[in-house]
């Protein structure tokens, strides 16, 4: 009804939408192990962190610096590791990203992609180190399927999350 | 283009505020996470209620989508079994035949098995079955290997039961929820088992790799006695896990011992079976002359029997001496009569 009356000029997309496509995109990627998979080994790509590792490539500065501190805490209660580890690693990687961001400003896709990758190999190695340091050892050796299945996504999930950007911005 | 020199944002004094408090939560964060860990170390149970909460939650859709998967499963083997059905048909008929003999000889060795049991005097304690339940989801993404069961303590489901399938044991119960239970699999790291081959009782320890096998490890180091396709089943030591459960087959020697694949694979079973926790079955305590189990138990506890032993090698200690000490005095006894008699 009010559609033939709406402002064709200055439309802003709505300010809930803005904010609420990236966080809600995030969460889901971190309720993943909510999935019906009984994996006998970790095969499934940490998807939270893969998301935030594609906005923030994407849209450098869409959210501050310490947003890494609650959507890791939201991750450690969804995956099983423990509970503060997903803050610590998400933290630093998203402070490397910043650092990355203001020290190399023109990047092409490919520089973005290795980035990625390092960002994940360091998460999830980092994830193997913190477990073994408070339980008991096991090799890196388990994590390799992970990690080249996890580098993989990213391009698939990066065009997701551009997917999700025109959602965000849509008018 | 090189960035800039200073990375004020201008000349607002806000802007440039926001810059430096995002970066002190930044790494704030990142400290609060150190501390977080240190108090999921000292205390492992301390987000136990948070995660049984999203467990909670997320537990119908899982329940739905693992009943949808095990349908499309359980399908597929069935469409899959009309190829060949005929040959196929011929031969467990054949099957059926031999396994009809061997089973009457497995009901007369259980009845004799029982008999022999009742004159040694042994109570058996089977794991009575708590609760059947299905593995809803598993911690797909982490190292750690835990699985989430639909069954949970209003089920009766307690800390520390074993889990078994069909086939073989899962893991045990490490948390619980209301209706929801979090379960340690056997191919977790943290998770030891101790097992003995089924062949003839060679005693080891298996511990989770975190790949779907495990270690098997022996306790008497020395020639590596397995062999490639050795099954192990557990020992019933130590308790939890009761005994002569399907464990590991070996696939693999190692220099301690092997890597084993697991037997019951927790993502192709349907169904598993919560279980009782083991107790070790007791002699009877009196007919073997042995103290009984609770009294041993408590010794290192009880301040007057702790003191006793101390006591013992005091009082023993005198009197094993004592003829060794003989000839001493007997050697000093000449020495003595001159002092003796230079007293009068």
């Amino acid at each position: 009804m009010n559609a033939p009356y709406r402002a064709r000029l200055n439309r802003e997309p709505s300010a809930f939408r803005k904010a609420a496509v990236p966080i809600a995109s995030v969460l889901i990627g971190s309720m993943t192990p909510l999935l019906p998979i009984v994996a006998s080994a970790p095969v499934l790509p940490p998807f939270g962190l893969v998301v935030l590792i594609c906005w923030q490539l994407l849209r450098p500065g869409i959210w501050p610096v310490w947003a890494g501190v609650p959507f890791g805490m939201f991750d450690d209660i969804m995956s099983g590791q423990p509970v503060g580890s997903a803050v610590l690693l998400w933290s630093i990687i998203l402070i490397a990203l910043d650092l990355i961001e203001q020290r190399y400003i023109w990047r092409n896709y490919w520089q973005d992609w290795f980035i990625a990758a390092l960002c994940l190999i360091f998460g999830l190695a980092g994830g193997l180190a913190i477990n073994n340091f408070l339980v008991s050892d096991t090799r890196l050796s388990v994590l390799y399927p992970q990690m080249i299945l996890a580098i993989f996504t990213y391009p698939l999930v990066l065009r997701l999350v551009a997917r999700l950007d025109h959602i965000r911005l849509k008018r | 283009m090189a960035p800039p020199r200073n990375r004020r944002p201008g000349f607002s004094r806000k802007a440039q505020l926001q810059i430096f408090t995002g970066y002190l939560l930044a790494f704030t964060g990142a400290f609060a996470g150190l501390l977080l860990l240190a108090l999921s170390h000292f205390d492992p149970a301390a987000f136990s209620a948070v995660r049984s909460v999203a467990a909670e939650l997320g537990a119908p859709p899982a329940r739905l989508f693992t009943g949808m998967r095990v349908g499309v499963q359980d399908g597929w083997r069935e469409v899959a079994a009309y190829f060949n059905a005929g040959s196929k048909n011929a031969e467990l008929q054949r099957e059926v035949e031999r396994n009809r003999i061997r089973l009457i000889e497995a009901r007369a060795l259980k009845q004799e098995n029982r008999e022999l049991r009742r004159l040694l005097g042994l109570i058996k304690q089977e794991g009575r079955p708590v609760a059947t339940a299905r593995l809803i989801n598993s911690s797909a993404s982490s190292s750690r290997r835990f699985a989430t069961l639909d069954v949970g303590s209003r089920q009766g489901v307690q800390r520390g039961q074993p889990v078994r399938a069909q086939r073989g044991l899962i893991g045990r119960v490490l948390e619980t929820g209301p209706n929801t239970s979090r379960v340690l699999l056997l191919s977790d790291a943290e998770n030891v088992v101790p097992v003995r081959r089924a062949r003839d009782g060679i005693v080891a320890f298996s511990q989770g790799r975190g790949d779907g096998r495990v270690d098997i490890k022996l306790i008497d180091i020395g020639i590596n006695p397995f062999k490639v396709g050795d099954v192990m089943v557990t020992s019933g030591n130590g308790g939890i896990y009761p005994p002569n459960v399907p464990v590991a087959i070996i696939e693999k020697l190692t220099g301690d011992g092997a890597i084993g694949k697991l037997l019951a694979n927790p993502a192709g079973t349907d169904f598993v079976i919560v279980q009782e926790m083991y107790e070790p079955e007791l002699v009877d305590p009196e007919a073997s002359g042995l103290p009984p189990a609770n009294a041993e138990a408590a010794a290192p506890l009880s301040a007057p029997r702790k003191s006793e032993p101390a006591k013992k090698p005091a009082t023993r200690a005198p009197a094993s001496t004592a003829p060794a000490a003989a000839p001493a005095p007997a050697a000093s006894a000449p020495q003595a009569p001159p002092t003796g008699q230079a007293q009068p």
